[in-house]
């Protein structure tokens, strides 16, 4: 299997269409995300910080998480595609999928983020004069970070794995070289176009875990300490980390 | 200068937590707010700084109705220090504790060198200045939490139970840090608790609140302990309360002269000193270092013959310090030392009880009004 | 309505394999995050590998797992086993977190009385850590659930039946009832199996009833 996977990977004439592919699968989950981002993310932030609307956010991710996203997806597609014209008959309800799932694991991580802020550091950070806007961008948003990567972690996998069943509604992406595999049993095809994806995954997952080092502060991410007290600590670290498990499943 | 005139917190379900309270926190002294839960104390306490609106009456903070005030303009202006401190914990100390003066817009420069001195002034080492809080034990923090309340240089300060999340032990060193610091700077301090002994050691007046949030009681902590005006504060205030106004009253007494000896002196200098069983040591400084007992001396007199139970009370201390030296001695004379530490001579318990009764009798005689006249023209 | 009642039957065999490929691998991951979970907790050392690496394997999306696991299996792409090995790798790598996250919560006062009172580590696991751990791990099972059964149905795809046939069959006749039919009839599944787990953990736990009770 791996030659075969290899052979593929290495056969000039692929090499075009792979690249082709990897920008249309790297572009549908930049564009969906973003899209999704720019909505799920000051949403859970006014939550949070306003305190109102919670029950929304934990019953919308809930539900979300319950529904197929296969079906979903087809529910969609057959609902839109009849009412749009040519390319954008199979780009947009593909990509409004794609935005509608990346939606509640950004918004619930978000809101459990600012949620889960101290609230003795936002109670001294209004005591100190600190005004709504600067208790949310100088305390609570930098001591969410954590959880809002989390649910953008989470969001970008879901994409990135919808993005590719979607090729089944006639999405572009790497999910092509998996379907249109499929459909002529050419395995190695297959294959190789799974491994790209799993790849494709893996290597966003990894982009943005460097971003959320850089970004993170060390204060709140405890990389500071030594292996002695990192120990002691790590139930706290982990009772942080065992909400991104309730942030978003994905694939 | 704090004042809170006719003060009153009600809730929409009618729940009142605050009731017309009025009282005046003097400049530079501190003012305890205590009392059990649900008196209103915190509550009191974050309607100065408008965390917390009244629905009646007015605070005036150096004469200026607070409610005329920005409410964040207000609070850079007035330190705040909380229970659990509150650091931020994205922020290294000494970002956390130029947090105001950066809010005011100060340079960063200048707030960075306020912040290290002020770390100084707490007693935090410098090293600790590009550390995060999650790496501070609790009392490190308290203390960070206090420089950054501070860092602005704010007359006023506002303290919400702000030592009652550490240990005892450290509890009791930061209060004595917190007095030595307030000694210096001199703010005018409004500080929570829910502790009667940390209100008595700390504050120049201690206003005990009961629950639905009325003043019971405003006086200086020997007062409050000598008189409370009624049941509700005399049990608050608690057992032992005529044993510990002792520790605010002194009074000249007479010492005795003590025979004494130095470390390594043979067992017949101790026997030769005293007929008494018990010989006190002194060193070459003519500092005590404890008790022997000349019958057990079997060679020169080394560190560990020493009986080191009692207690030393200097000779301006308090008559609570000077019995608990006699009563913890072994030999029953209480060891009483100068100023410079340097022994001066001993005291009996027996010597002691007039100097107490006069001291006492001598408050009595000299506040012949009620006790309620007193607490009501304090909460004016 | 009327295609759902005429396919009753159809609908009832493609639950119940729906139901036996989501559930079954449930059960065995959670036997296998167990041991991985407490190694993870035991020693320090084995944490960051095993959390890494589980959280590895969950960021491989689902169809490229079912399409590549035949070749490193030997078996034909149709095989449901694909299927049951991939779902039980997801909900390891969901667990093995929870599971250590779990035995990590337990208070340290609990273990020194267990071992005061002369537990030895076996028996201090399975008799107290284990039982004090089960309200984490329950969460943890419960999410895993609701993921299998909406990663199931996308075998659909490669061609094992199940509910996920239904979502195919609707989209490539044009045709709603069966999509709307999978939709709920996964909806439903999610909630069987949910309070499956929070009947089974309330069993488990009578500590935690007697205190919501008082």
């Amino acid at each position: 299997m791996i030659n075969d996977i290899v052979s593929w990977l290495g056969e000039a004439a692929n090499r075009d269409d792979i690249i082709q592919r990897l920008g249309e699968h790297v572009g549908y989950a930049l564009l969906a995300t973003g899209i999704a981002a720019l909505i799920a993310i000051p949403a859970g932030m006014w939550i949070g910080h306003t305190g109102r609307g919670r029950f929304a956010v934990v019953n919308i991710s809930g539900f979300a998480r319950a529904i197929p996203t296969l079906g979903l997806l087809y529910f969609i597609v057959l609902w839109l595609g009849p009412n749009l014209s040519g390319d954008l008959a199979f780009l947009l309800p593909s990509l409004i999928v794609l935005i509608v799932l990346a939606i509640p694991p950004m918004l619930a991580g978000t809101y459990a983020g600012i949620d889960e802020v101290d609230p003795a550091a936002r109670d001294a950070a209004r005591g100190m004069g600190m005004r709504g806007s600067q208790v949310l961008f100088k305390v609570e948003i930098p001591c969410a970070l954590p959880l809002i990567f989390s649910g953008l972690r989470s969001a970008l996998l879901q994409v990135v794995a919808t993005a590719t069943i979607a090729a089944t509604a006639g999405l572009g992406g790497l999910g092509r070289f998996l379907i249109d595999g499929l459909s002529v049993r050419d395995y190695p095809q297959m294959a190789a176009g799974a491994v790209l994806v799993a790849a494709l995954a893996l290597a966003i997952d990894l982009v943005v875990a460097v971003i959320q080092r850089l970004v993170v502060s060390r204060g709140i991410t405890g990389r500071h300490r030594t292996r002695r007290d990192r120990a002691a600590v790590r139930s706290t670290d982990d009772s942080l980390s065992t909400t991104t498990v309730t942030v978003g499943t994905v694939n | 200068m704090i004042r809170f005139e006719s003060v009153t917190k009600e809730y929409p379900d009618g729940t009142i937590a605050v009731n017309e309270l009025s009282l005046t926190a003097p400049t530079g002294k501190i003012t305890v707010l205590v009392g059990p839960s649900g008196c209103g104390k915190t509550t009191s306490l974050r309607m100065i700084n408008r965390m917390i609106e009244p629905t009646g009456g007015r605070i005036l903070v150096d004469d200026r109705d607070t409610s005329t005030i920005d409410s964040a303009e207000l609070r850079r202006g007035i330190g705040y220090v909380i229970q659990h401190a509150g650091l931020f914990p994205h922020r290294t100390i000494v970002a956390n504790i130029a947090t105001v003066p950066l809010l005011l817009g100060w340079d960063r420069a200048k707030a960075t060198s306020r912040a290290l001195e002020l770390m100084e002034r707490v007693g935090l080492p410098q090293s600790f200045a590009k550390r995060f809080p999650s790496q501070l034990s609790g009392g490190q923090q308290q203390r960070v939490g206090v420089a950054r309340a501070l860092a602005a240089d704010p007359p006023v300060m506002l303290m919400d139970e702000p030592f009652s999340a550490v240990d005892p032990i450290v509890r009791d060193q930061l209060q004595e840090e917190f007095l030595r610091l307030q000694g210096e700077i001199g703010k005018t301090i409004v500080f929570v608790t829910h502790d009667i002994d940390e209100a008595i050691k700390l504050g120049d007046q201690v206003a005990v609140l009961r629950v639905g949030g009325t003043l019971a009681q405003l006086a200086a902590p020997e007062e409050l302990l000598a008189r409370p005006v009624d049941d509700f504060v005399a049990d608050f205030v608690g057992r032992d309360r005529g044993y510990r106004t002792l520790g605010f009253r002194s009074a000249a007494f007479p010492t005795r002269a003590e025979p004494t000896i130095r470390l390594g002196a043979d067992p017949s200098d101790a026997r030769a000193a005293t007929a008494d069983p018990w010989v006190l040591v002194l060193d070459e400084q003519d500092h005590p270092l404890g008790w022997v007992e000349r019958e057990r001396l079997d060679g020169p007199v080394n560190r560990e013959a020493l009986h080191r139970g009692g207690t030393v009370a200097p000779t301006d201390g308090s008559l609570r310090q000077a019995l608990d030296a006699a009563l913890s001695a072994p030999s029953g004379r209480g060891v009483i030392v100068g100023p410079d530490g340097v022994f001066v001579g001993t005291v009996r318990a027996r010597d002691l009880i007039e100097p107490i009764e006069a001291s006492a009798g001598h408050q009595r005689v000299s506040t012949p009004e009620g006790v309620g006249v007193v607490s009501e023209s304090k909460a004016d | 309505m009327d295609w759902f009642t005429s396919h009753l039957d159809d609908v009832w065999e493609l639950l119940v394999t729906h139901a036996y490929l989501a559930g079954v691998p449930l059960l065995i991951g959670l036997l296998i995050a167990l041991p991985l979970g407490w190694l993870a907790r035991r020693f320090s050392w084995a944490y960051p590998p095993l959390i890494v690496g589980t959280g590895l394997l969950y960021t491989l999306p689902s169809l490229a797992v079912f399409i590549l696991l035949p070749g490193i299996l030997g078996t034909r792409i149709l095989d449901p086993v694909n299927v049951l090995v991939a779902m039980t790798v997801y909900t390891v790598a969901l667990l093995v977190r929870t599971v250590a996250d779990g035995l990590g919560a337990i208070p340290d006062d609990v273990r020194l009385a267990a071992n005061a009172m002369g537990y030895r580590p076996i028996r201090r696991l399975l008799g107290v850590e284990l039982p004090l751990a089960v309200p984490v791990i329950s969460a943890g099972l419960r999410v895993a659930a609701v993921s299998n059964v909406s990663i199931v149905s996308v075998a659909a795809i490669i061609g094992v039946a199940q509910l996920g046939s239904l979502f195919t069959d609707g989209f490539n006749r044009d045709f709603f009832p069966p999509i709307i039919t999978g939709i709920v009839a996964c909806g439903v599944l999610s909630l069987v199996f949910d309070i499956v787990i929070v009947v089974v953990t309330r069993l488990l736990t009578p500590w935690t009833r007697a205190r919501t009770a008082s």
